[in-house]
């Protein structure tokens, strides 16, 4: 009993390729069902997003199915086979495991820590429940790799801060103003990345907005957008010390805001502090205004500076993550051999041929007449007889491990026989632990 | 050895296991990491206050009276007051700097003679508790206020020059410390100087008169002045941030020596409670 993977993702592969690989959510019936026809396929699950295509199988015989998976990625997009290849990545057994809880707890992301990707498997795995592909381990599988990202969002701080420039603005603002609800935004002209941020902030609790721009329509249109209240370019600077947060962004070729200007605000707000973000370039906002007490300038650079470090921050989180992902895959693996019928087979042979060959021996010691030939016989009767009782409930409990439901007649035949099977050991905590 | 020192010793190993945890907890900064260490402060601060309530029935007066006795029971308001601010914040660096300062008062405290001396007739008031209560719940709240101080320096030097440390990340923002500067400010401005008036009204009664311009008065109405301007200037002319954090790390600077700096170097009347005692 294996688990499989097929797939490749933003690593691997550009977006011409990823595309032509990827499936759509409206249509999942027909490729799931695909796939659970496959000869070597027991179960499968498809993760179809933007940045990955992942087919992940259960297979009594692991490269068999590896490569019927490959044969219907290509077969079923209508690729060429040696293009895509190089592209794809395969994992089998204790890799493909540690694949998935890597992607579920966003480890494997572009952006190390993003929510989406949780989002996405669960509902990669609604289709597979829902065309009824998911079996018992898969969804065992998928379960743990849900639990598995939850601990690593719970205990580790993957995703604690902004990655995106407008997102950090955000956050630079709550580390000084503590909390931004009931703050006042001024906006000083447009951009995409202004109105983001803006948004941000608006988003975030920010009440007032304050809009300002050279052509006074815009600035109406964009104050209607934000329900804010439009001002005249003209006199902004007498609103300035009105505004806790400034987003700049105007095409001014020389600075608009100057430390003079800003010292007059600040007086006139009791030095309550101001944050100054400045989107444009060239510039708006003098960058002597951030020598200016309880003045905070910050400009692109210094953002991406922010986003950067933060980055940095995550990957050092990863660390740890990648830390509880390898305990946990020991966990699923722990589980997994528990669903093994060998050994309990193994061991009721044993057993039974060591009562045999103990009850042989007591009976030729008091038949001590008996010639070779009938011993022989005696003996050969002895292991048919065993064999034919052995033959049913080894055929059962193969039968039940290809269905994967093998556990009760392990637990049901070690419990009659007193078996003792060699066990992968912390077994019996992993099942009661993830139960 | 007295049953107090046993316990104040006890009171010691329980703060430094709780300035460890809590150091613990910066570390690894996690959400609730510092739960153990909060538990173990509340729990040093009940056996401290047994052992002062021992002590006082040991030696039949509030035990303020020497250097060991007065740094066990600055810690003692500083664990209280910590506890009390803690409830409505809870951050793992503050409580960790703050448990530091406990430590090195108590270790500082066990280095002092610590046994029970016959108490100075000067002293034999109940002014004696009221007083120095006042004047150390003072200490207490403004040694927070430095500790928040501190912490806003480091927290606006890296905003402004937007290079950020580890400590970035475990920092509350810039508004929380100086809201603590601020209440800090307005708690332990009234409790000083009533520790001040107490002092003098106990003057007059003990020494028949109010003011002595002893080297312990002089300096500690100097640190009166000071947080007296830096409160006027947070009430006016919006004196925050940046200059409110430097004026409580010199305020806290001048509290000490006239806690500690007074006693060692400048004998006055207030001298009994110097190293010998």
């Amino acid at each position: 009993m294996d688990i499989i993977v097929v797939g490749l993702s933003h690593k691997t592969a550009p977006v011409a390729v990823r595309e032509k690989v990827a499936f759509a959510p409206e249509n999942m019936q027909q490729p799931l069902e695909q796939l659970q026809a496959l000869p070597a396929v027991n179960e499968a699950i498809i993760i179809s997003t933007c940045n990955r295509v992942e087919l992940y199988a259960v297979s009594n015989d692991g490269d068999a199915a590896l490569a019927q998976l490959k044969h219907f990625l290509v077969e079923y997009h209508q690729l060429s086979s040696n293009k895509l290849a190089k592209h794809l990545y395969v994992m089998q057994g204790d890799a493909a495991i540690r694949h998935l809880f890597r992607v579920t707890s966003s480890l494997d992301s572009m952006v190390i820590g993003e929510p989406q990707i949780l989002g996405q498997i669960k509902t990669a795995y609604g289709f597979a429940t829902e065309h009824k592909t998911a079996g018992l381990i898969l969804n065992r599988f998928l379960h743990k790799a849900f639990s598995v990202a939850k601990r690593v969002r719970t205990e580790t701080n993957i995703a604690g801060n902004a990655v995106s420039v407008s997102f950090a603005a955000v956050e630079l603002a709550r580390k000084i103003f503590g909390r931004i609800e009931g703050k006042t935004v001024l906006l000083i002209g447009a951009g995409e990345m202004c109105e983001l941020a803006a948004k941000h902030f608006i988003n975030n609790g920010v009440t007032r907005v304050l809009v300002t721009n050279r052509t006074f329509v815009r600035a109406e249109k964009l104050a209607a957008e934000f329900s804010g209240q439009p001002i005249l370019f003209e006199n902004f600077q007498e609103h300035l010390h009105q505004a806790d947060i400034v987003l700049s962004s105007t095409g001014a070729t020389n600075f608009i805001i100057t430390p003079d200007k800003v010292n007059g605000a600040l007086r006139r707000r009791k030095n309550r502090p101001l944050f100054f973000i400045d989107i444009a370039v060239p510039r708006d906002i003098d960058p002597r205004v951030n020598d200016i007490n309880n003045v905070y300038l910050y400009d692109v650079d210094d953002l991406q500076g922010v986003v950067n470090a933060n980055m940095k921050e995550r990957h050092k989180e990863a660390e740890q993550a990648e830390e509880i992902v390898e305990h946990e895959i020991g966990q699923f693996q722990s589980w997994m051999a528990g669903l093994d019928v060998v050994p309990t087979i193994v061991a009721l042979r044993q057993q039974i041929d060591e009562l045999r060959q103990a009850e042989l021996e007591k009976t030729f010691s008091s038949l001590k007449h008996l010639s070779d030939g009938d011993r022989k016989t005696i003996v050969a009767m002895s292991s048919a007889l065993t064999n034919k009782i052995l033959h049913p409930p080894t055929k059962v409990l193969k039968q039940a491990q290809q269905e994967s439901n093998a556990q009760q007649y392990v637990d049901a035949l070690q419990v009659l026989f007193d078996l003792e099977i060699a066990a992968p050991e912390g077994k019996l905590k992993a099942v009661e632990s993830d139960n | 050895m007295g049953v107090n020192i046993l316990f104040f010793k006890l009171t010691l190993l329980l703060y430094a296991v709780s300035t460890l945890l809590y150091l613990f907890s910066v570390v690894v900064n996690k959400p609730n990491s510092d739960r153990l260490g909060r538990w173990l402060l509340m729990g040093a601060f009940a056996v401290h206050t047994t052992t002062l309530v021992i002590r006082f029935y040991e030696a039949g007066y509030t035990p303020v009276t020497n250097l060991h006795e007065s740094l066990s029971f600055f810690a003692w308001t500083l664990a209280g007051t910590f506890l009390l601010i803690d409830r409505r914040l809870r951050m793992a660096v503050l409580a960790a700097t703050t448990s530091t300062i406990i430590l090195v008062l108590m270790l500082f405290g066990s280095l002092m003679p610590m046994h029970i001396q016959m108490l100075n007739p000067a002293l034999d008031s109940l002014w004696l508790p009221i007083h120095i209560g006042l004047a150390f719940m003072g200490n207490a709240v403004f040694t927070v206020a430095f500790v928040a101080g501190i912490f806003y320096l480091l927290q606006e030097r890296m905003l402004k020059s937007k290079k950020f440390s580890a400590l970035y990340y475990r920092l509350p923002s810039l508004d929380t410390l100086d809201t603590i500067n601020y209440r800090c400010l307005t708690f332990g401005f009234p409790l000083m100087t009533m520790g001040i008036i107490s002092g003098a009204v106990w003057a007059d009664s003990a020494w028949g008169t109010y003011w002595s311009w002893d080297p312990k008065e002089t300096w500690a109405l100097i640190t009166w002045f000071l947080y007296a301007a830096l409160l006027h200037g947070r009430l006016t002319t919006g004196w925050r941030g940046r200059r409110a954090a430097i004026l409580a790390i010199i305020g806290f600077a001048f509290l000490l020596f006239t806690f500690l700096g007074v006693n060692l170097l400048l004998p006055g009347l207030h001298s009994y409670s110097s190293m010998s005692g």
